[in-house]
C-alpha cells in the first residue's frame, strides 16, 4: 500500500489496515507521537478503530527540543 | 512571618492558569550539546516548565534511540509545547492540537506565529487569529508577541493566560531593548507577564523582573553559553535576584547623593 507518512511516499507491505497497524510497522508503538491522518487528528484510543486508505497523508509527530 | 533563611519564592509563586510554580524562570529544551547536558542544565536552572516543539517524528531510526522525554519526564515537569517556526494561525492551531494529543490533552500551551525568518519577529495579525481559535478550543496559551501594549492587551482580552513579549529578537541575546514597552504592558496586565526572548546574560533577566516581569523564558541564553549548566544557575539566581529586588522596591534614583549612608555627625576634628 502507498502511503504519504511525513510527506514523504512509503510503500508498506502487507499493507496496514489500521494506523495501530500503521504505527506498529512503522516500529513506533509506545512512541509519544502524535497522528494527523487527512488532516485530522486520530486521538490514541482510535488508533485500532481507524482504517487506512491507499494514498492516505499522514502526519507522525513527536515532541523534540525547543525554545 | 517568614523565617529569615525560608526562599522567598515559597511564598511568592507564579500563578498560571490557576497552578502555581514556585520557579519564575522558563526554559527551552533546544540547541544543547545532547539530552544529558540538556537534563543537567534545566535541573541547574530549577525551572518546572520546560518548553518542546513539535516535529515529524524520524522515520526508521533506532526504535530505543532516547528520546529528549526520556531525559526530561513529564512527571517531574510541566511541558510547554511550543508552535515555533509557524508563519500562519493555521499552521500554528493545528501544531499545537498535535501537542495536546500528544502531551494527553494538556492544555497549556505556547502560541508564537513568526513573520519574518531573518528576524522571527511576531506576526501579530496571525497570532491574534489563533489565540482566538486555541482559546474557543479550550487551550490555555501564553502568547508570544511584541512589544506592543495595545496588541498585549488585546490578547489578554482574547483570554490568553500569560502574556510573553520580546526582550529583543528571539535568539540574538540583545537583552531588554525597550524596558519602558515592557513597564506598560506589565502595569495594564492582570495576567502574568514573561519576557520571552532575547535574554543575553544574567543581569538581562534581573532587568526583566526588576521591571516587574512575573518571569522569564529563555532557551539560548542557557544552551549557547560556554558552560550552560554554569550559566543555568545564574539565569536562577538572576531572576530569584531580580523578583526579590521587584518586590523590595528600590530606592529612588538620585543624580546627587546629598545623603551619605554614614553619620555626619562625631566626625574626629
Amino acid at each position: 500500500m502507498e502511503l504519504i507518512v511525513n510527506g514523504a511516499l512509503r510503500r508498506l507491505t502487507p499493507a496496514p489496515a489500521t494506523i495501530a497497524e500503521l504505527v506498529r510497522a512503522l516500529d513506533l508503538e509506545g512512541k509519544r507521537i502524535a497522528v494527523e491522518r487527512n488532516g485530522e487528528i486520530v486521538p490514541k484510543g482510535r488508533y485500532t478503530a481507524t482504517e487506512v486508505h491507499p494514498g492516505d497523508r499522514l502526519e507522525i509527530v513527536a515532541a523534540v527540543g525547543g525554545g | 512571618m517568614n523565617a529569615p533563611h525560608e526562599p522567598a519564592a515559597q511564598a511568592d509563586p507564579l500563578v498560571i492558569a490557576g497552578q502555581a510554580y514556585h520557579s519564575r524562570l522558563l526554559v527551552g529544551t533546544g540547541k544543547y550539546r545532547d539530552f544529558a547536558q540538556t537534563r543537567e542544565a534545566i535541573a541547574a536552572s530549577g525551572a518546572q516548565i520546560v518548553t518542546v516543539a513539535i516535529r515529524r517524528t524520524n522515520l526508521g531510526q533506532d526504535a530505543n534511540a532516547p528520546s529528549l522525554l526520556d531525559f526530561l519526564p513529564p512527571s517531574e515537569f510541566t511541558y510547554l509545547p511550543n508552535s515555533a517556526g509557524c508563519y500562519t494561525a493555521d499552521d500554528a492551531v493545528r501544531t499545537l492540537k498535535l501537542a495536546r494529543e500528544l502531551l494527553d490533552g494538556h492544555a497549556l500551551t505556547k502560541l508564537e506565529v513568526l513573520g519574518d525568518s531573518s528576524t522571527l519577529f511576531p506576526n501579530v495579525r496571525e497570532t491574534l487569529k489563533a489565540a482566538e481559535r486555541l482559546v474557543a478550543d479550550g487551550f490555555q496559551v501564553m502568547v508570544y508577541t511584541s512589544d506592543d501594549p495595545i496588541i498585549a492587551r488585546e490578547l489578554e482580552q482574547i483570554g490568553c493566560v500569560a502574556i510573553m513579549p520580546l526582550a529583543s529578537l528571539i535568539g540574538s541575546g540583545m537583552g531588554i531593548l525597550n524596558p519602558w514597552n515592557l513597564r506598560l504592558i506589565i502595569d495594564q496586565a492582570k495576567v502574568p507577564v514573561l519576557v520571552d526572548a532575547g535574554v543575553g546574560t544574567a543581569s538581562d533577566a534581573a532587568i526583566a523582573m526588576e521591571l516587574g516581569c512575573a518571569g522569564v523564558l529563555m532557551n539560548t541564553a542557557i544552551a549557547l553559553a560556554q558552560d550552560p549548566v554554569r550559566m543555568a544557575r545564574a539565569m536562577k539566581l538572576a531572576v530569584e535576584a531580580g523578583r526579590d529586588a521587584f518586590l523590595a522596591g528600590r530606592m529612588p534614583r538620585k543624580l546627587y547623593a546629598a545623603s551619605p549612608s554614614s553619620p555626619t555627625s562625631g566626625l574626629i576634628s
